[in-house]
C-alpha cells in the first residue's frame, strides 16, 4: 500500500528550478533512503513533504489525501513527522518538556489551558518511555542546550517519533557523528521507526545500504532512480552520475 | 488654496528630509547588526543639546561641526562597551538594552540640562525669509535644513557606492563572515557604522534643535516616528526608509494644513447624525486632529499587509 | 505536592499581614501600588518570559480596562446596573481580553521585531486615540469614577483604602494563582516551546500563531485585571495608563525582576514600586538611577534579579554557598561604597542647598575641597571592587564544580 506518493512535485526559487518533476511512491512500512549529490534537492524535497514550503506544481499524498501546500502543523497532525539536519530542538526547556511537547498533540491536548501536565499521569509516563527507548532518562531534566550533541541528535529523533507518527522523514540523522556514535544512533533508528515508514536523506553510504529497503538517487531536481540496494549499487547510471568514488571505497 | 497646498509640501519636505538624516542611521545599524536601535533618537536629542551647549560658547557653526562629532563617538563607545556585550544575550535582550538607553539618555540630559526647554536659537545670518510667496514667507533657515540634508545624503551615497570602505560596509551587511574571513576587521566596522549612524542623528539634532524646540521630550517625540518609518520602508532598505520618510514628513504636513474632517466626508455622502450621538467624538473628527496617528496607521496597516515593509526583502 | 501548596499558602499568609505590618496611610498606598504591578507585571511575563513576544504597549491592555472598570464604577453609582464593586476588576479583566483577542488577531502571526512593532504601533495608536475620543476616555483629565456606591459586601464599602487592599489582595492571589497553574497546562508548555523554536513547534502539530494568540489573550485578561484593581484603588484613569510610558514601566519592572522565571516579575514590580513611592520622597533624580540600574541590569543580569539568585541554585545544591559569604563581603562592601558615594556626588553636584551632608558628613558644595572626598572615596572604593574581582570569580568557580568531590 502506498503512504506517501509525489506526483510531479516542481519547486522553483525564483526562476530557479529546485525539484524537476518528481514522482515517488513510498510504501507502508518501508525503509526508503534517498541518495545525491550535494545541491540535488534532498533537503527542499524533504521541506516540501513536511509543509516548510509550497509547491510550484504537482501533488504530494500522504494516505491517499493531498499534503502538499498544507502548513507543517496540518501535516503533522495527519501523521508525518520529521527531524533536521541542523539540530531543531527547544533549547531552553528541559530534554523531558522537549519530549512531553511532542506528544501532547497525538495524545489530544490540543490547546487546553484546562488540563494540568503535571497530573496527566498517561502522558508522562509515555514520555519516559520514549526518553527510555532514546536513551535520554538520566538527562531528563538538563536543559536541552547543554546536552553532548550526540544526545541533542538523539532528542531531535525522539521529537521526531515521540508523537507516535508513521511517517518520519529524518534529514541525515548521523551528520556530524563519529563512527562508533553513528553506529549506536542507525541501532537506535530502527528500533524506534521498527513497523513504521521511514523516510532518511542520508550521505553516509554504508548507513545507506544498511538501514535501507529501497533508495531513490535524486540528482539536479529529478530522480534518476528508485531500486533495492543492490540494483542501485550496479545501475551504471546512477554509478557515473554520481556512486562512482563513493562506493569504490566502500 | 495653491498657497497652503505649496506650503504644506515645502514643510512635508524638510520634515522627510530630517526623517530620513534619522532613518538613514536607523536602517544603516540595523542592516549590520539585526538589531533596531531605540536609542537613536536619544543621540538626536544629545546633538541638539550638545550643539546648544557648544553654540552658546562658540556660536552655532561650530555647534554643527562639532556636536554631531561628539555624539558619534558616544555612538561608538554605547556599541563597543554596551551593545557588543549584550550582543551575547541574544536580539530581545539587545532591544531591550537600546530601550533601556534611550531611557537612561533622556534622564541624564534631565540631570545635565535640566527639564525646561532651551533656547536655541538658529544663527542670525540665517533669520530672514528665503522667498515670499503669496504673502507667506519661507525661512531660510528651513532652506538650509533641505541643502545640508540633501548634502549628507550625496555624501553617504558616495560613501557607500564609490569608495572602498562603503563596499566593505555592504558586504559586511550581506555576508558578515565572508568579509570577516577576507581579513577585514567587522567589529571595527560595525563600531564605525553604529557611530556614523549615531553622527547623522546628530547632525539632524543639531538643525532641527532651534525649529522642533530643544527638550527633553524631543527624542521620544521623534524617535517612534522613525521607528515607523524604518518599518514602513522595509527594514533595513535605504530606499525604502527614504521614501518612507517623505511620504511621512508629506503625509502628516498635508494633514496639518488641510481643514477636511468627518463632517465633509459625511455631507458628501449624504448623511448627518444629531450632536448627542454616541459616536460623535468618531463623526466630528478632523484630519488635523488625526495628523499625528497617522503614520501608527500606516504602521499597523503596513505590518498586517505587507510585513516586510515597502521595499523590504527580510522576513525573519 | 506538599512543597508547592506550602508556598501558596504562605504567600497568601505574607498577603494577609502586609497590611498589619504596614499600617500607615502611605504603607497601604504602596501595598495597593504592589498589588496592581505585581499582576500587570506577571501578565507582561507570560507575553515575553513565556511567549517570546516583546510588547511595547502592554499598557494598552491595562489602561483599556481600566477605563472600562471607570465606566462600570460609573454605571453603578447611577444605577444602570447593579453588582459588588468586588467584581469590578473582572469587569476589566474582560475588556482586556476583548481588546486582547481583537489585537492579537493579526498581531500574533509573527512573534520578534514585527510582534514589537505592531505593540508599539497599537500602543500610539491607542493613547493618542484616548485624546480624541473624549467620551470614553475623558480626554487630558480622564475619567473619574466613585467605588463606594455599589452594594455593601458583608457590610464594606470600601470607603478604606485598607479594605480595598484586601480585595487587592484576593485578586493577586486568584490571579497569580491562575497565571501560574496556566504554566502548567498543555498551552503553556507550547508558549515556551514557541518562544524557543516556533518552527520545530509546528512540525510537532501546533501553529505558533495560535499559540501566542492564546498566551495574548491571557495576558490582556490579566492585564485588564490589574487595570481594573488600578480603578478600584485609585477611581480615575487618564491617558497617562495606557501609553508607552506606563508600556516601558512595566517591562522594566518585569526585565529587572527577571524574565523566565515566575517569581521574577513579582520581585521587579515589589522593588520598582518601593523605589517610586519611597526613592521619589528622598531625590528627584530616581529615575536617573531607575535607568542606570535597568541598563546595568540588562548588562550584567540578562535574566534579571531572579536569575541572579537561581545562579546559585547549583553551589547551594552542592552544600558550597556559604564558602561565596566571605567574597561576597570583601567585593560587595567596596561596591556599595562606590555606589553610595558615587550617589552623593550625584546628589551634591545637584543640590541647591549651602550644606550638602555627604554619608553624614556636613559639605560645603561651593568649595571645590568638599568635592576631594567624594570622588577619592569613589575612585577608592571602585578600584577595591575592582581588584577584588578575580578573588570572587575563583571562589565562585570554585563553588560551582568542586561540589562534585562533596558529593
Amino acid at each position: 500500500m502506498t503512504i506517501l506518493s509525489l506526483q510531479q512535485v516542481t519547486k522553483k526559487f525564483g526562476a530557479t528550478p529546485i525539484i524537476r518533476g518528481v514522482d515517488l511512491d513510498i510504501q507502508a512500512g518501508e525503509k526508503h533512503a534517498i541518495i545525491g549529490p550535494n545541491g540535488a534537492g534532498k533537503s527542499t524535497l524533504f521541506h516540501l513533504i513536511s509543509g516548510r514550503y509550497s509547491v510550484t506544481s504537482g501533488a504530494i499524498k500522504l494516505k491517499g489525501k493531498p499534503i502538499h501546500n498544507r502548513p507543517p502543523y496540518q501535516i503533522a497532525r495527519q501523521g508525518l513527522a520529521r527531524s533536521f539536519q541542523v539540530t531543531n530542538i527547544f533549547p531552553h526547556m528541559n530534554v523531558f518538556e522537549n519530549v512531553r511537547c511532542a506528544l501532547l498533540w497525538s495524545s489530544g491536548y490540543r490547546y487546553s489551558f484546562w488540563h494540568l501536565l503535571g497530573k496527566a499521569t498517561r502522558l508522562n509516563d509515555r514520555t519516559h518511555a520514549v526518553l527510555d527507548q532514546i536513551g535520554l532518562s538520566s538527562r531528563a531534566h538538563y536543559p536541552a542546550a547543554e546536552l553532548a550533541y550526540a544526545q541533542q541528535r538523539a532528542l531531535e529523533l525522539g521529537i521526531a517519533i515521540a508523537g507516535g507518527a508513521d511517517v518520519i522523514l529524518l534529514d541525515e540523522p548521523v551528520a556530524g557523528m563519529s563512527h562508533s556514535e553513528a553506529q549506536s544512533a542507525v541501532q537506535l533508528i530502527r528500533k524506534v521507526t521498527e513497523g513504521k515508514t521511514l523516510v532518511m536523506v542520508e550521505h553516509d553510504m554504508n548507513i545507506v545500504f544498511d538501514v535501507a529497503d529501497r533508495i531513490s538517487v535524486l540528482v539536479y531536481g529529478q530522480i534518476l532512480a528508485t531500486d533495492t540496494p543492490l540494483n542501485i549499487r550496479n545501475n551504471p547510471r546512477v554509478q557515473e552520475a554520481y556512486l562512482g568514488e563513493e562506493t569504490a571505497g566502500a | 488654496m495653491l498657497d497652503v497646498f505649496l506650503f504644506a509640501t515645502l514643510n512635508g519636505l524638510v520634515t522627510g528630509l530630517l526623517l530620513f538624516m534619522l532613518a538613514s542611521g536607523l536602517t544603516l545599524i540595523f542592516s549590520m547588526m539585526g538589531v533596531l536601535n531605540f536609542a537613536h533618537a536619544s543621540f538626536y536629542m544629545l546633538g541638539a543639546y550638545f550643539a546648544y551647549s557648544i553654540s552658546s560658547y562658540l556660536g552655532f557653526w561650530i555647534g554643527l561641526l562639532l556636536a554631531p562629532v561628539i555624539v558619534g563617538i558616544l555612538g561608538a563607545l554605547v556599541e563597543r562597551y554596551g551593545l557588543r556585550h549584550v550582543h551575547r544575550h541574544g536580539h530581545v535582550a539587545e532591544l531591550v538594552f537600546t530601550f533601556g538607553l534611550a531611557f537612561l539618555i533622556e534622564e541624564l540630559v534631565q540631570f545635565f540640562w535640566g527639564r525646561d526647554t532651551k533656547n536655541y536659537q538658529q544663527p542670525d545670518i540665517l533669520d530672514f525669509p528665503l522667498f515670499t510667496l503669496f504673502g507667506q514667507e519661507f525661512s531660510a533657515y528651513r532652506g538650509f535644513m533641505i541643502f545640508i540634508s540633501v548634502l549628507i545624503f550625496i555624501g553617504l551615497y558616495y560613501l557607500l557606492t564609490r569608495s572602498r570602505i562603503g563596499i566593505i560596509i555592504q558586504a559586511a551587511i550581506t555576508h558578515p563572515h565572508t568579509v570577516a574571513s577576507l581579513g577585514h576587521n567587522v567589529p571595527l566596522i560595525f563600531m564605525g557604522v553604529f557611530g556614523v549612524g549615531s553622527a547623522l542623528a546628530g547632525v539632524a539634532g543639531v538643525i532641527a534643535g532651534p525649529v522642533l524646540t530643544t527638550f527633553p521630550g524631543m527624542a521620544v517625540v521623534l524617535g517612534s516616528i522613525v521607528f515607523v518609518i524604518v518599518v514602513i520602508g522595509g527594514l533595513g532598505s535605504l530606499a525604502g526608509a527614504f521614501i518612507a520618510s517623505l511620504l511621512i514628513g508629506l503625509l502628516q504636513s498635508y494633514a496639518i494644513a488641510s481643514d477636511l474632517g468627518m463632517q465633509d466626508l459625511l455631507a458628501l455622502l449624504g448623511v448627518s447624525f444629531e450632536r448627542s450621538h454616541p459616536l460623535n467624538d468618531l463623526w466630528t473628527l478632523t484630519l488635523p486632529q488625526i495628523a499625528p496617528i497617522l503614520p501608527f496607521l500606516l504602521l499597523v496597516l503596513v505590518l498586517i499587509f505587507r510585513p516586510t515593509g515597502l521595499l523590504g526583502k527580510r522576513e525573519e | 505536592m506538599l512543597k508547592k501548596l506550602s508556598i501558596w499558602v504562605v504567600f497568601l499568609a505574607i498577603l494577609l499581614i502586609l497590611p498589619l505590618l504596614f499600617d500607615s496611610i502611605m504603607g497601604i498606598s504602596i501595598l495597593n501600588q504592589m498589588a496592581i504591578a505585581i499582576v500587570i507585571a506577571l501578565s507582561y511575563n507570560m507575553l515575553l518570559g513565556q511567549g517570546g513576544m516583546l510588547s511595547f504597549g502592554h499598557a494598552v491592555y491595562f489602561g483599556l480596562g481600566g477605563f472600562m472598570a471607570v465606566h462600570a464604577l460609573v454605571m453603578i453609582e447611577f444605577e444602570t446596573v447593579t453588582f459588588s464593586v468586588t467584581l469590578i476588576p473582572m469587569v476589566g479583566g474582560l475588556f482586556g481580553l476583548v481588546a486582547a483577542i481583537f489585537i492579537g488577531s493579526f498581531s500574533t502571526r509573527k512573534a520578534g521585531t514585527v510582534f514589537a512593532m505592531i505593540s508599539l504601533g497599537m500602543g500610539e495608536l491607542i493613547a493618542a486615540s484616548s485624546l480624541i475620543f473624549v467620551d470614553f476616555f475623558g480626554g487630558e483629565a480622564g475619567v473619574i469614577g466613585d467605588r463606594t456606591f455599589g452594594p455593601p459586601f458583608f457590610g464594606v464599602d470600601f470607603a478604606q483604602d485598607v479594605e480595598v487592599y484586601y480585595l487587592a489582595a484576593f485578586w493577586v492571589f486568584i490571579a497569580t494563582l491562575f497565571m501560574y497553574l496556566f504554566t502548567q497546562t498543555p498551552a503553556g508548555r507550547m508558549a515556551n516551546a514557541v518562544r524557543d523554536n516556533p518552527e520545530r513547534a509546528e512540525f510537532i502539530g501546533y501553529s505558533a500563531r495560535r499559540v501566542r494568540f492564546i498566551s495574548f489573550c491571557a495576558a490582556g485578561l490579566f492585564a485588564g485585571i490589574a487595570g481594573g484593581l488600578f480603578a478600584m484603588n485609585f477611581e480615575f484613569l487618564t491617558e497617562e495608563n495606557l501609553n508607552a510610558a506606563t508600556s516601558g514601566r512595566v517591562l522594566l519592572m518585569a526585565y529587572i525582576g527577571g524574565l523566565g522565571y515566575f517569581v521574577g516579575p513579582i520581585i521587579g514590580a515589589v522593588v520598582l514600586t518601593l523605589m517610586n513611592s519611597l526613592l521619589s520622597n528622598y531625590t528627584e533624580l530616581w529615575m536617573l538611577y531607575l535607568g542606570i540600574m535597568f541598563v546595568l541590569t540588562v548588562m550584567f543580569l540578562p535574566r534579571g534579579f531572579a536569575g541572579f539568585i537561581m545562579l546559585h541554585q547549583l553551589a547551594w545544591h552542592h552544600g558550597r554557598l556559604k564558602t561565596l559569604a566571605l567574597p561576597y563581603l570583601v567585593t560587595g562592601v567596596p561596591a556599595l561604597l562606590c555606589a553610595a558615594s558615587l550617589i552623593g556626588l550625584i546628589e551634591m553636584s545637584h543640590t541647591e542647598a549651602d550644606i550638602f551632608h555627604f554619608l553624614g558628613l556636613p559639605l560645603n558644595p561651593d568649595q571645590l575641597v568638599s568635592w576631594a572626598l567624594p570622588v577619592l572615596l569613589t575612585l577608592g572604593a571602585g578600584y577595591a571592587t575592582r581588584s577584588s574581582l578575580p578573588q570572587l570569580r575563583d571562589a565562585w568557580h570554585a563553588a560551582n564544580t568542586e561540589g562534585k568531590r562533596a558529593k
